[in-house]
């Protein structure tokens, strides 16, 4: 707890502003959908057959996982891109159908008697809606939006993963870095937001409810309002980028800590602005940024690039792997930059006192006890083709039931707690010493080279060649060992990735170490 | 919104003289049915002249609601014609009609969510009038059913006992003094003396007012009570039609079970 308000207190600016961005994301989503919603709400209670069909259209919408909608919205055009417009855009999907079910059900349920009074007075149908059933199915209207509230600030927390920030950003952070702290910072507040805009919703509905609004006015306004709302966002996000270079990375606290070293070498360098799009949900996202050209550069291992993003066959040997990494790149005006030195391949790994005990120390040596034990991989690894499948067949493994999928960070400690006996992990993880964990030889050479490198948009090289500058100076300068040293000191040591790199940058030279805001 | 009425001065729907003695309502051979069920109004004809007060009674499910409905074409008839001013109510536009005619339903169907001064200025607004002048009225008609402004304009209606409600309900209905008042079972959710009362207040203003006013019950001690001339509906059929006394004389059997049904009234007219 007290860890928890320190983390708080060192990093009140930031959380200020992820509270910012985290209200921003769910006041403006909320506000599109219940410009849309209600409208749609109010056609669906007039015309049943439509109704019908628009409310299955915004029940379907809503059994979509959000991590899947945000995936496949990522690559279409205007709508989609990494960062804060793709997630309103889920995030509004998302919160119509409580508002626009909320608005049918609130219309139709005005007693008929008090409609058919309105009929009878001479109420035309737009009368009859702004004078009588608007006003009556308020309440109801406004417990859908409390409804779309309280889901959007949950929802919100996922919009991190395309680098729209919100509280998600330490949830992700935290979850990288298997730190509790981390978590519950960006958790905690953003229960106390949806407790927060649960309440004040609540009391809003019960003026509502017990005092009624006369008129369709407060409606027409609010109609107004969101409009605006959304006209002035469309405005300020489709505004053209300024000249920045915008330094992405996956969720992992190796890639975390690798963009903020390319960042920071960069900002060295100086003549241009950097912008940091860091703890992006995996491969996917990343690759698409690229070739969208909202990122300009992120690191990405040779073994997957051939593998998970081209499909190709990769090359056992570095050298060839890389000029085959390179090649495919050019084709997508991507220059694949000089390794940074090190190769973080996958590594098989056990609990130590189990490789002691079995004299476990290769993955064949894995094949007898096999039967017997649990597996558990990041889902990435069970998909993709150089992951499990591939592994089990070069090895001859069967495990005791199918593998277990996990987040990638989670993997560590659900070994040493022994959930599962064997995962396969970074071999330049923090957590392999931290858990005392031992990895197995790739004795018959299964796994690709995964060596780092940079990948660059060839425009971005050629119009701020102080990235390529930047690039040189730290190609080739990070080993094995340093990399799991950087990893241990943000997992393990708790210090910031930024912090992490400014000193890396500084022992070999290239950082200044002067102080960062 | 002013001047919908094409005849009207300010006062929507005031009828020109000439039309004054011509039947303001009239049912010529009138059928309706819901699409493919049996028929609720069969073979109907009646005329309404300017001034009078009609009361058709008859059990629940005969049809008077629907007789009603057809008037201010809430309904369409699907046999027969129903006129208005001497025209067709099929011709009429309906939002036209329908401000020309007060309605007054059980329950008195009242806005829930507006006040009572904003429930009788319904219809004022909608016609477009000046803010002062539907102040005026709402507060003249409220006085006149008995429920003083000062004490019940901002009231609403949850707050109002079944009789308040329903003098709000007539309020509303006369606010822009149409000739063509129609009442379903205006007092039929009241306790008996509540329902004496509010009885009493409407003979008294049916005098005041002469309005043309069209109401079903199926109380015939009210509807002799109240009804210039008296309807009998069964089964979707006007069965007897005629002035109070001559219907209590009726030699029809229908007649007479119904007669018979209730005590005798005790009170022998207005």
């Amino acid at each position: 707890m007290s860890s928890l308000i320190a983390f708080w207190i060192s990093h009140r600016t930031e959380l200020g502003l992820l509270i910012g961005q985290h209200i921003m994301l769910v006041v403006v989503s909320t506000a599109v959908a219940v410009a849309a919603g209600v409208p749609a709400g109010i056609l669906a209670a007039r015309r049943p057959h439509l109704g019908r069909a628009l409310l299955l259209i915004a029940n379907a919408l809503q059994t979509i996982p959000s991590l899947a909608l945000l995936g496949f919205l990522l690559p279409i055009p205007i709508i989609g891109g990494l960062g804060p417009r793709t997630a309103l855009v889920t995030l509004s999907l998302y919160a119509l159908l409580p508002v626009m079910r909320m608005t049918v059900t609130g219309i139709r349920s005005v007693d008929a008697a008090v409609v058919e009074a309105g009929i009878a007075m001479g109420m035309t149908p737009r009368q009859l809606l702004m004078m009588v059933q608007l006003p009556l199915a308020l309440p109801s209207i406004i417990a859908g939006i409390r409804v779309a509230t309280v889901i959007g600030v949950g929802t919100t927390t996922i919009a991190a993963a395309i680098g729209a920030g919100g509280l998600g950003e330490y949830i992700f952070r935290g979850l990288s870095m298997v730190d509790t702290t981390t978590i519950l910072a960006g958790a905690v507040p953003a229960a106390g937001l949806a407790l927060a805009a649960d309440g004040l919703l609540a009391l809003i509905e019960q003026r509502v409810r017990r005092t009624p609004v006369a008129t369709g006015r407060v409606l027409q306004t609010g109609a107004i309002a969101a409009a605006l709302l959304v006209v002035v966002l469309a405005a300020v996000s489709l505004r053209p980028a300024t000249d920045s270079v915008v330094i992405g990375s996956k969720n992992f606290t190796e890639q975390v800590i690798l963009g903020e070293l390319i960042a920071q070498a960069i900002e060295e360098e100086g003549g241009v602005r950097v912008e940091r799009k860091l703890n992006l949900g995996g491969t996917f996202v990343a690759d698409r940024g690229l070739r969208n050209g909202e990122l300009d550069a992120y690191v990405e291992y040779t073994g997957t690039a051939v593998t998970a993003v081209f499909h190709a066959q990769v090359p056992h040997d570095s050298g060839q792997a890389l000029e085959q990494a390179r090649q495919l790149y050019s084709q997508h005006g991507i220059t694949v930059a000089r390794p940074l030195g090190f190769n973080n391949t996958f590594a098989v790994l056990v609990r130590g006192d189990d490789a002691a005990s079995r004299g476990l120390k290769t993955i064949d040596d894995l094949r007898s006890i096999a039967p017997g034990w649990k597996t558990g991989f990041g889902y990435e690894f069970l998909q993709r083709e150089d992951g499990y499948a591939g592994l089990v067949q070069t090895y001859g493994l069967q495990f005791q039931a199918p593998p277990r999928g996990m987040d990638l960070s989670l993997i560590y400690q659900a070994l040493a707690e022994r959930q599962v006996d064997v995962v396969a992990g970074d071999a330049t993880s923090a957590q392999i010493d931290a858990f005392h964990l031992a990895a197995l030889e790739d004795n018959r050479h299964y796994f690709p080279p995964y060596d780092a490198v940079p990948l660059v948009r060839t425009a971005t090289l050629l119009r701020h060649p102080e990235v390529g500058r930047a690039l040189d100076r730290i190609a080739g300068r990070i080993t094995d060992s340093d990399m799991r040293a950087l990893n241990a000191a943000v997992d393990v040591g708790h210090l910031a990735p930024a912090a992490v790199a400014q000193q890396f940058l500084a022992r070999l030279g290239v950082g200044t170490n002067r102080p960062r805001p | 919104m002013r001047g919908r009425f094409p005849d009207s001065a300010g006062s929507a729907g005031r009828i020109a003289p000439h039309l004054m003695t011509d039947p303001l309502v009239s049912f010529h051979d009138v059928e309706f049915s819901h699409s493919g069920s049996t028929p609720v109004v069969v073979d109907l004809s009646l005329e309404c002249t300017a001034g009078e007060t009609i009361a058709i009674v008859g059990r629940s499910g005969a049809g008077k609601s629907t007789l009603l409905k057809l008037v201010n074409r809430l309904l369409l008839p699907t046999g027969g014609r129903v006129t208005v001013h001497g025209r067709d109510t099929r011709e009429w536009d309906p939002i036209r009609l329908r401000r020309g005619i007060g309605y007054v339903l059980q329950e008195a169907g009242l806005f829930p969510h507006m006040t009572v001064e904003d429930n009788v200025a319904v219809v004022p607004v909608l016609e477009g009038w000046e803010p002062a002048r539907i102040r005026e009225r709402t507060r003249e008609l409220l006085d006149l059913v008995g429920m003083p402004a000062d004490t019940f304009a901002s009231r609403r209606p949850g707050e109002l006992s079944g009789g308040q409600r329903q003098r709000v309900g007539l309020a509303r209905a006369l606010a822009v003094d149409p000739p063509i008042l129609l009442m379903d079972e205006p007092f039929g959710a009241l306790d008996p003396i509540t329902r004496a009362d509010v009885r009493r207040e409407f003979a008294r203003l049916k005098q005041q007012l002469r309005t043309t006013a069209l109401f079903v019950t199926h109380d015939i001690s009210e509807a002799f009570a109240l009804g210039d001339r008296v309807g009998v509906m069964e089964a979707g059929r006007l069965i007897a039609f005629d002035v109070p006394d001559r219907i209590a004389r009726s030699g029809d059997a229908r007649v007479r079970a119904l007669l018979d049904s209730v005590p005798p009234p005790t009170v022998p007219g207005p």
